[in-house]
């Protein structure tokens, strides 16, 4: 009876699950249900987005709320979606880059690694030492940049201004490296099958250099702005806890992944590029909730710079570039090839018919798998945590929707 | 005060009522902070942040197109996404000013190809000032927001012209 009056028209589906009685009767008196002591409440289904300034991106969440806990969350995707992987089918191998380098738009070096390996694999190129080497030294400042980007954007979402502000000051110093490296602010197409396009500029490990000697009081200042700050903390402890068994069940890698205490590492399980050479750990977190996800990422700050010292003090002599083809025609076969991206385990399947084409280009997006736990992460917490655990998944809707 | 000093001191001037309106809007363009893609990293995050200072020029980020004069269309539109751009641009109050940055709010940019794409925003509201770039540097939205100024400068002279 109470459902039928609540439909505008008989075939209209009724959304909200949960009590819906309503509290006053025609005549204006209250009305409590029999049988029922408390006061009866309805869910309320709120949009989350596309244009929200927290969602990182268009991304679109519905959330169920009972007052002010969320009683579920569900992502509505493809608000970027612009077919990353179908046009890749009608690009050469040199032009896929263009493409993949707007799916994560961040952290741009490590998607074109994850497709400059895949051709590799197939055409079994013997990549040269010196391209290793500056494939290793880009993908973590690009990892820095990107990391950076997270602490400033994360410190808006729990409230602080002022973080953002001066992360992005070490974002810009990096940023001016990667430019005079590759060419382009955020759009490198450097990576390319059979090594990168150019080497060092002169006069570039000098910069390097100036900005390591003082980005440790930078990172100092990040301790002070927010791990230690009495407001962040209880903002994020305890708060969207994953626990290690869902997070491996729902396929998460990268920081959310580690947060939950669980080591898993691309650059440690599968090294690739220069990194079975390089000595670094591998951050783990314990509780598994939004501050551990954040303390993981600042540690991988510290350990990425850690690598870049270690990769500068030998530079390895030598060409940045094997002999490839002009047109790239790998065999006919398949490969599935990942990298450690900032946000995780980030592959390409690519199969080949042998053409200059690529047949079908698959990307394993990690933002993607470690976007689908929000349920699970959201479910239970109060709305005002949504917007936290969102920004400590650490999203990129491009790399997302494709 | 700085005007004692252009005018001389206790004088009076005497300006109309557009002229003192569009003098302030010029100086005080606030965007809708509303990223799509990969130009919201560059456009409205770096170029906002320390380095390339908006905020020198009065521009600032609002988080509700009701309290904005401008939108910055950064990134691709698809058509899951055009009738979301429109409804936003519905909400904000006149008079108000659209940015199409980037190669892919100009034309569809590298994705043009594909179906989902929407060829430009124009498609879906009016733009004032194109950007072109993959993406475009921070000063060329700089430069895109002074063009801006110089176009309500010029509307000033239009309306009163018209008079």
């Amino acid at each position: 009876m109470t459902d039928d009056r609540l439909r505008a028209t008989p075939d209209e589906p009724i959304v909200a699950e949960g009590r819906r009685v309503p509290l006053t009767s025609p005549k204006g008196l209250r009305r409590v249900p029999r049988g029922v002591d408390e006061l009866a409440t309805e869910h309320l289904i709120v949009n989350m987005g596309p244009q929200h300034p927290s969602t990182h991106g268009v991304l679109h969440i519905l959330l169920e709320l009972d007052g002010e806990v969320v009683m579920a969350a569900e992502a509505s995707l493809g608000y970027l979606h612009r077919g990353i992987e179908k046009l890749a089918e009608s690009r050469r191998h040199h032009q896929v880059g263009t493409l993949l380098d707007r799916a994560d738009y961040v952290s741009g070096i490590h998607t074109e690694l994850a497709y400059a390996m895949a051709i590799e694999r197939l055409m079994e190129i013997e990549v040269p030492e010196k391209a290793h080497w500056l494939r290793t030294l880009m993908g973590e400042i690009n990892r820095i940049t990107s990391h950076v980007l997270f602490v400033g954007t994360f410190g808006m979402d729990t409230g602080s201004m002022p973080t953002f502000l001066y992360t992005m000051r070490e974002r810009e110093a990096l940023v001016d490296i990667l430019e005079a490296v590759t060419g382009s602010r955020m759009m490198f197409n450097y990576v390319r099958p059979g090594g990168v396009t150019g080497d060092l500029p002169a006069g570039i490990i000098a910069k390097l250099e100036t900005f390591l000697a003082d980005v440790d009081m930078y990172l100092d200042e990040y301790d002070v702005l927010l791990t230690d700050n009495e407001i962040f903390g209880p903002r994020t402890k305890g708060v969207g806890v994953i626990d290690g068994t869902t997070a491996v069940a729902f396929g998460m890698t990268g920081a959310p992944l580690r947060a939950t205490g669980v080591a898993w590492d691309i650059r440690k399980a599968h090294p690739y590029a220069a990194y079975a050479e390089l000595d670094f750990d591998v951050p783990l977190g314990s509780q598994g909730d939004c501050f551990d996800r954040f303390v993981v990422k600042t540690a991988e700050i510290r350990e990425s710079l850690k690598m870049i010292r270690q990769l500068i003090a030998g530079v390895p002599e030598g060409p940045h570039m094997a002999k490839v083809p002009k047109v790239l025609r790998p065999p006919a076969g398949e490969v599935y090839t990942a990298v450690e991206s900032p946000r995780g385990e980030l592959g390409i399947h690519l199969v080949s018919d042998g053409s200059d084409l690529p047949y079908r280009m698959r990307l394993r997006s990690p933002a993607y798998y470690n976007l689908a736990v929000i349920d699970e992460a959201l479910a239970g917490g109060l709305i005002a945590d949504a917007v936290v655990t969102l920004g400590s998944l650490d999203i990129i809707l491009g790399e997302i929707d494709r | 005060m700085a005007l004692d000093r252009i005018f001389g001191e206790n004088s009076m001037v005497f300006i109309r009522s557009e002229q003192l309106f569009d003098a302030a809007r010029r100086n005080s363009l606030w965007y809708v902070s509303f990223g799509i893609a990969c130009c919201a990293i560059e456009g409205l995050m770096s170029a906002g942040g320390p380095r390339f200072d908006y905020d020198r020029f009065g521009i600032f980020h609002r988080g509700s197109p009701r309290q904005a004069d401008v939108m910055i269309v950064a990134g691709t539109v698809n058509k899951k996404m055009a009738h979301v751009v429109r409804k936003l641009y519905d909400q904000m109050p006149e008079p108000k000013w659209v940015i199409a940055m980037g190669a892919c709010a100009c034309t569809g940019g590298p994705f043009r190809e594909y179906p989902n794409v929407v060829l430009g925003v124009d498609q879906v509201v009016p733009v004032d000032i194109y950007v072109p770039g993959c993406p475009p540097r921070p000063e060329s939205m700089q430069y895109a927001f002074m063009q801006l100024q110089e176009k309500i400068s010029r509307r000033t002279e239009e309306r009163l012209a018209a008079r």
